[in-house]
Parts: structure tokens; sequence; C-alpha cells
């Protein structure tokens, strides 16, 4: 509970920091001394040292993969904002603000992980996302950010109708808001003409968190709405908001996939092909690294997929360690794009030789995004597909066809790290601190260890 | 511990040289490294206790996957095919220039680092992982130095390989669940009785990603473009190594775990095969760029090796093991006589060339043997590896055989009219002002020819080290 709370109140600490303080150095220096201050609060209550305890009769349970969740999610953000924090506070006019919004944020997300009833599902769903709205159009003299904003918020509020209208239906199925209580109890008590609306109240939700994840066909906004805003929150939006959405996804149907058997075996297979496809094939058409960055992280919700349609243990190790591979490399990758002038794949040509390590680091960050051995991403991707031949050999036509598409996302990555290291140019950056080496050497060296030994990170799980 | 120091010596001091500045140094520090390795896997064949050549220790606990490593009698033959051949490509490239050149060497050892890793490992995952450190920094090396098309034509070689080897993943996951307490140990996956139609679909996961990788007909089509825009030294370690290893992998991966399928299979491998025996050898003798004459004589070589494979004999299979070794020696040597042509005269357009041989003696005297080996003719190395293949072949099917059998009379044409346009008749302008070899790469052909020679002359030691 310690990271719901302390998230929410930093958050109002930093809103109110922002009458103050004016500077936008102490602000990124008080937001990381709070986000330091809410990873101890969290990590004092997984070790039982401290946690507040208040009652909630059930709608938020504390559990381990949540716990853990809670952690990772919380570690990214802080080396997000250690890493990104200076574009943050120059987004817009108000820096505090938008740090103040990304602890919400982040407690919707922390949530998310541990909600245990649907009215909490959807407080942390709109938690969650209704900062974004306002990061979206953060900046406010760019047109272009202002769309991306309108667009996000209206098709937002559509999935939360959806959302909400699902949970409606659940509860005219079973009599519960509760997810674990009474599976198979209500199941015969309720009348036979009633029995329908459970499969469907799911399946509603189902789109709805479809939309969240950006899981085709509901993806649409993404590439516009990733591309309008500001590149530091897409950063914040591909990433911890992105999976946060698939604990929450996972919570749910792990326990409630049974209800929908069948149709459920058809019809996630298919939503996946289509992601992949959709995610893959597009990305290879863009022209600018931020639009193909937009659409591989549609792809890559695709492979998260792979988790939700077989809840096994690998399947639920490697939707952790695919946060962790996928985030870190993402957020390394955004933040040398922040650090670009020009976002087209042009823009980078011959970064290698004007800012070395920028380029290497990147490499680091792009080769574990399309999952070659030796980076965090292959085993991430090992996780999905070894998830799905666990639960029945006849998966292996699955399995094919995403290691296919895997290849596919090959040629647009590859295409950055041609464009860095082959091809004449001069790419130009704004200045780039030392400190920012620092901290994208360590992502990239996080990434290979994780990569050579992806036991590090879940024996911390079991411990 | 040997497969261990193997891999981790090049890793090491590859990694090293991308902190070293001074050009002379990184050439002498790879030169050192490949020294060592090589002295080293000779130590372990011939003077070390073989409770040396194996080592075991674990990875992956959760995935039961283990750092196991073993050295038979294929992984010696080809753990020194790889030192040797690096260390002729370091000495033969000595002299030429590389523009940021730390990372070309730091490169060239990572690689070495990754195919001693596929030779050595009988750990299904560290395979694949070793598979794939061989092929991202032969993509770097491919792409940064070379000819004007490199970028796609390199592009092309790592989406197809990579395709591949991803393939072959979805196989090694799938039979990791087959295996009763599911481990990635080669051993466990020998025993599995895995159903004929299991086989059939899993055989063709693995041979795809293998087949890319020789290549063999008709899964080609990058090989002829990134052997000829590559930089020469890597195209020695690409066609005189990395080919091997789907060769390699094939015996080690595919035959002994597939057997139904294989014997249900053979006839179309061995008939695309000789297709591509053929089709390479023609093609070859239409070449007027050197480089790619060289690159699709390798093709049809590597396909006789193919085809042998899957006569299931064992006689055609002691002609592909020592042929793989042979080939790799024979291929080098070609390649560092196109390098040193190309290097002196600034073309490879064979009809460009003439008379060489007045003005480079030396040279014409090594190239001569070395189309000889190429020829297989008696008294050269490759002679008693492609007449057991031959032979093994014969035996399999007769038609099969003959038609193989003319990549023989085929190589013979391509290179022998390779050597006399090159070589000998009329100087031209361009040959006009040539001079001989430098020393470097005499003492790198040197060493090739040595091997060619005593090896045709006396091949037993190589019979005996694949047994």
């Amino acid at each position: 509970m310690n990271a719901i709370i302390f998230s929410a109140l930093i958050g109002v600490v930093m809103m109110l920091g922002g009458i103050v303080i004016k500077n936008n150095a102490s602000i990124q220096s008080l937001a990381i001394i709070l986000l330091f201050i809410l990873l101890g609060s969290h990590l004092a209550e997984y070790y039982n040292l401290f946690n507040i305890h208040i009652e909630t009769h059930g709608m938020l349970a504390k559990n381990r993969f949540g716990m853990f969740f809670n952690t990772i999610i919380i570690s990214l953000t802080l080396l997000y904002v250690l890493l990104s924090g200076d574009e943050i506070a120059k987004a817009g006019t108000y820096g505090a603000e938008y740090f103040a919004l990304l602890f919400f944020s982040l407690c919707g997300a922390t949530i998310l992980s541990s909600y245990n009833n649907l009215l909490m599902l959807f407080l942390g769903v709109e938690i969650m996302t209704i900062p974004l709205f306002v990061l979206t159009a953060s900046e406010k003299k760019n047109l272009k950010s202002n769309e991306a904003g309108l667009k996000y918020f209206l098709m937002g509020s559509f999935s939360t109708g959806i959302l909400l209208m699902g949970i409606a239906l659940y509860y005219g199925g079973t009599g519960l808001f509760a997810i674990e209580a009474g599976i198979g109890k209500n199941a015969n008590e309720i009348q036979q003409t009633l029995r329908i609306l459970l499969p469907l109240g799911l399946l509603f939700i189902f789109i709805s968190l479809a939309f969240k994840v950006s899981a085709a066909p509901f993806h649409f906004w993404t590439p516009d709405v990733y591309d309008g805003a500001p590149s530091v929150f897409t950063s914040f939006m591909a990433t911890i908001v992105k999976t946060a959405g698939f604990i929450a996804f996972i919570r749910l149907f792990e326990l409630r996939s049974v209800d929908m058997s069948y149709s459920w075996k058809i019809l996630l297979p298919l939503i996946i092909i289509l992601t992949l496809l959709a995610g893959n094939i597009t990305a290879v058409f863009q022209q600018s690294v931020k639009r193909m960055l937009a659409y591989s992280s549609i792809a890559h919700a695709g492979f998260m997929l792979f988790a939700l349609y077989n809840p096994n243990d690998f399947g639920k190790q490697g939707i952790l360690l695919y946060t962790v591979a996928y985030s870190l490399a993402t957020i390394g990758t955004f933040a040398v794009l922040t650090k670009m002038k020009d976002y087209t794949y042009e823009g980078y040509n011959g970064l290698a030789k004007s800012k070395p390590v920028l380029a290497a680091t990147n490499t680091i960050f792009l080769l574990s995004l399309a999952g070659i051995p030796l980076t965090a991403g292959f085993f991430a991707k090992y996780y999905m597909l070894a998830s799905a031949l666990k639960e029945s050999t006849r998966n292996l036509w699955l399995v094919i066809v995403a290691v296919l598409f895997a290849a596919v996302s090959v040629y647009y990555y590859f295409r950055v790290i041609q464009a860095m290291y082959f091809k004449e140019g001069n790419a130009e950056t704004t200045e780039i601190k030392p400190f920012f080496k620092v901290l994208l050497i360590i992502i990239a060296a996080l990434i290979i260890v994780i990569g050579l030994m992806p036991s590090l990170l879940l024996d911390l799980f079991y411990a | 511990m040997v497969p261990v120091w193997l891999i981790l010596i090049p890793l090491l001091t590859g990694l090293v040289s991308f902190g070293l500045q001074n050009a002379k140094v990184v050439k002498a520090w790879a030169l050192f490294s490949t020294i060592i390795s090589t002295t080293l896997i000779i130590a372990g064949i011939y003077f070390l206790p073989p409770s040396n050549l194996q080592f075991n220790a674990v990875w992956l606990t959760m995935l039961s996957s283990n750092f196991s490593f073993k050295i038979d009698g294929m992984s010696k033959m080809l753990c020194l095919l790889t030192a040797i051949s690096f260390l002729i490509i370091f000495i033969a490239i000595n002299k030429n220039e590389y523009k940021n050149s730390k990372s070309f060497y730091a490169l060239m050892l990572l690689m070495q680092a990754g195919f001693m890793g596929v030779f050595t490992t009988t750990d299904a995952l560290l395979f694949y992982f070793f598979w794939e450190l061989a092929l991202i920094p032969a993509y770097f090396l491919c792409s940064m130095w070379g000819g004007e098309k490199r970028i796609q034509v390199t592009f092309k070689f790592f989406v197809y390989t990579f395709t591949g080897s991803l393939i072959m993943l979805c196989g090694i996951i799938y039979l990791y669940f087959q295996t009763p307490n599911q481990t990635f140990s080669l051993e466990s996956f020998y025993n599995l009785h895995l159903s004929h139609q299991q086989q059939s679909i899993l055989f063709w996961l693995f041979f795809i990603a293998f087949a890319i990788k020789m290549p063999m007909f008709p899964f080609h089509t990058w090989q002829p473009d990134t052997y000829e825009q590559s930089s020469t030294g890597v195209t020695m370690a690409l066609s005189g190594v990395m080919a091997k290893m789907g060769i390699f992998a094939v015996i080690r991966w595919v035959i002994p775990i597939f057997p139904e399928a294989v014997n249900h299979f053979n006839n179309i491998i061995i008939i695309l095969s000789t297709i591509g025996i053929v089709y390479a050898s023609l093609i070859a003798i239409k070449q007027d760029d050197l480089k790619r004459m060289i690159a699709y004589s390798s093709i049809a070589h590597i396909g006789l090796m193919c085809a042998a494979i899957f006569s299931q004999n064992n006689m055609a299979m002691q002609g592909v093991l020592i042929q793989m070794f042979n080939h790799g020696i024979v291929v080098i040597g070609l390649w560092v006589v196109a390098d040193a042509v190309e290097q002196q005269l600034g073309t490879r357009k064979l009809s460009e060339l003439g008379g060489l041989a007045q003005k480079a003696p030396a040279l014409a005297i090594f190239i001569v043997v070395l189309a000889f080996a190429n020829v297989a003719l008696p008294l050269a190395s490759s002679f008693i590896g492609e007449f057991l293949m031959l032979n093994g072949l014969f035996q399999h099917n007769i038609l099969i055989a003959a038609i193989a059998g003319t990549t023989i009379i085929l190589s013979a044409v391509y290179t022998l009219n390779m050597v006399q346009k090159i070589f000998y008749g009329n100087t031209v302008a361009l040959t006009e002002k040539a001079v001989d070899i430098s020393s470097n790469i005499k003492t790198a052909l040197i060493i090739l020819v040595t091997i060619i020679i005593v090896l045709g002359i006396y091949p037993q030691p190589m019979l005996n080290l694949v047994k």
C-alpha cells in the first residue's frame, strides 16, 4: 500500500513545490529526491519493514507479483527522470506540474498491479491515463501536440466508456465487483439468461484494455499520440504505462479466462497476429524514427500478449522480464531521440562519428529491442515463445509466425544502426552532459547483464 | 578448460582492442591473440590430457541451460581450422589499411569467439547464443568495410541468416519441452523419441537455418554479393570458417536428432545440392570478377559436402569431415591471392589482367598449387576428401554421383581459366608495373601451401583427428 499512498502524496508535494520553486534544476532535484523516497518506502514494505495499512475490504490485494512489478516500474521511473529530467522540465511552461502528473500516473499504475476489484481497476486506469492526456498536450504552442492530446482524450474516454460497460455487465452476470471471490459459486446461482453477461462483460473489458495497451485492431490512436506528444512523455507512455496495462490485463484474465475458454483460445492468437502484423509491417514504412518507435511499441505489445495467452510460470516471469528489457531499451533509445535535432533516419546519419557513446549505447538498445542474444530483449522474447510452447506444442505455428515478425523488426531497428554507423553525415544533437552519457552506459550495461544472466532479475522475484 | 579459453581469449582480446589507439599496436595485438589460440588448440589436441577438453558450469538454473563444452574429433578439427584461419588472415592483411582499424580487429576477434563457441558447445541455448554472436560482428564488419553496395548486401545477408536462426530457435524451444527433465543438453536431445511427424517439422526448422548459413542452393542468393562486397579479410573468415558452421551444425544437430526425417528427406536435399553444384559451377565459369568466381566455386564445393552428408554413408562422412578443413584452407588461400591482386592492381576483373606471372613469379607458384587444390587433383589435400565424398555418393546413387562428379571437371575449367587469364599470356598495361607480393602475404601463402601439400601426401593425421 505504501507505493500507492506515497506516489499520490509526493504528487501533491511536487505540485505545491512548483508554487515555491521556480528554478528548473531545483524542481528536478526535488523530483529525484521524492522518487528515491517513493522507492525507499516501497522497498520498506517489500521487505516488511514498514507498511501503512489501510482497510480496503479486499478491494486491493497485496501480492508478490504486483509488488515486484511496482519495484520495477518505480525504479524505471527513477531512471527515466534521472535521464530525461531536464527535458521534462523544459517540455512546457510548468515544469513542476509535469513531474506531479507523472507521479499521479505512477499511482494509477501501482493500483493496477494490486487491484482485486473491478472498481479499483477502473480507478487505476483512470488515474493512470488522465495525467497522460495533459502531458501529451503539454507543448501548448505545438499544433501536433494539441491534436494528439485531444485525440488521446477522445479515444481514451471512449475506451473508458467501454470499460464501464464491461464492468456493469460483469456485475450483472456475477453480482460482484470482486475478481477473485466466488468464481465457481455464482455460475450456478445465476439465471440462465444472465449467464451470457459474464463473458460479454469480460469481452468489453478486454477491448477496453486492448485500447490501453494498443493491441490491434484498437491501436489506431497510438502512432498519432506517440508521435505528437513531446518525446520525453512518449517514452513514459510507451514503457511504464503500457506495461502497467499488461499487468492489469494479466491479473484479470489469468483468473477469468476460464469463463471464455474456447472463444478465448481463438480470439487471442488472432489479436496477437494482428498486433504483430500492424506494428511490424507499418513500422517498416516509417520515415521518422519516433513514429517507427511508436509502431514498434505496438509490435512489442503483440509479444507481451503471449503472457496473457499463456499465463503459466514462463508467461508470468516473462512479462516481468519483458517489462524490464523493453522499458530499459525504450527509455534509453527515446532519451537519445530527444537529444536529436532531426527525428528522421537521415537525422541519425554519422552519429557514430560525432557522438560515439550515444551511438554505441543506442545500438545496444536497438539490438535489445530486436531481441538479439546477449541482450535482455532476447530472453524477454524467449520467455514469451517458451510460454506458448509450454502450454501446448500445437502453438508451434504461432511461435513461428511471431519469430518471422521478429525478423521483420530487425529491418527497421537496423536502419537506425546503419544510419548511425555506415552513412555519412553530421547528426546534430542538442547539448549532452557527461552525466547523461554515464546513465546511458549504465542502462546499456544493465541490458547486457540481464541478457547474460536473466536469473539475476528473476531470482529477486522468487527471493 | 581448453574450450573456455578458446572462447575467452578472442573475446577478451577483442574487447581490449576497442580501446587500443595505434593501428600497429592493434595489428600486433590481434596477431598475438591468434597465436595464443592456435598454440592452445594444438596443445589441447596433442599434449594436454583429454579431461581438459571438457567443461561444465551452471549458467541458467531456471532454464537448466549450462555452460557445457566438449571438444570431440570434429570440434578439434574445426577449432584448429578457426585458429589457423584467423592467424593466416591476420598475417595476410597485415599490410592492408583499414579506417578505424581497432574496431575492425576487435570485431574480427569477437567473431572468432563466436565460431569457437559454436564448434565446442553441447548446450542448445548456448549454441544459439554463439551462433548469433558470430553473426553480429560479421554484420558490422561487412557493413563498415567493403565495396560500394555493401550496406544493402550485408543487410540481405543478415536478415536471411537471422530469420533462419530464429526459426531454429523455435525448434530448440520445442525440443526443450520434449526432453523429460527439460534441458538443453545435446545428450538429452540425442535420446529423444520423436514421432515421425514431429521429426519432419523440426528437421526443416533446424535445417533451413543451417542451409542458409552454408549456403545450400536455393538459399545461396546472399552469398556471392556478400563475399564480393565485403572486405577480403572478412570474406576469408566468412567462407573459410562461417560456411563450415552450417555443415558442422547439420552433422551435430540434425542428423543424430532426426534420423527418420533425414531418411525421409535425404533425396530432396541431395538433389537440391547437386543442382546447386552444377549451377554454381556453370555460373563460376561465366564470372569475370575474381571474387565472385571464388564465391560461386565455394557454393559448388559446399554443395558437394551437403550432398555427401545426406548420402548417409560412412566413407562420405569421413570425406566431409576432412574436406571441411581442407576447403577452408584452400578457399582462404584463394582469397589471399585475390586480395593481393586487388590491393596492388586495383581491379578484380579477369579481362583486365594478364601476364602477372612474369612480374610476380612467387605469387604465380602459389596460385598454381592453390588452383590444383581447388580442382582436387591428387597430391593436393582436397583430393582425398572429394574422392571419399564422391565414392560415398556413388554408393548411394550412381546417377547423382555422376552429375555431382562433374564438379571436378567444371572446377578445373573455371579455376584454370582464372589462372591462365590473370597470370599467363602477355602483360597488359595494368600488370606492366606490378611487383611481387610482400613478405607477409608470402608467409601466409607458404603456411597454406605447406598444409595443402603435406595433407595431400599424408592425410592420415587428419583422418585420425576426426575419427
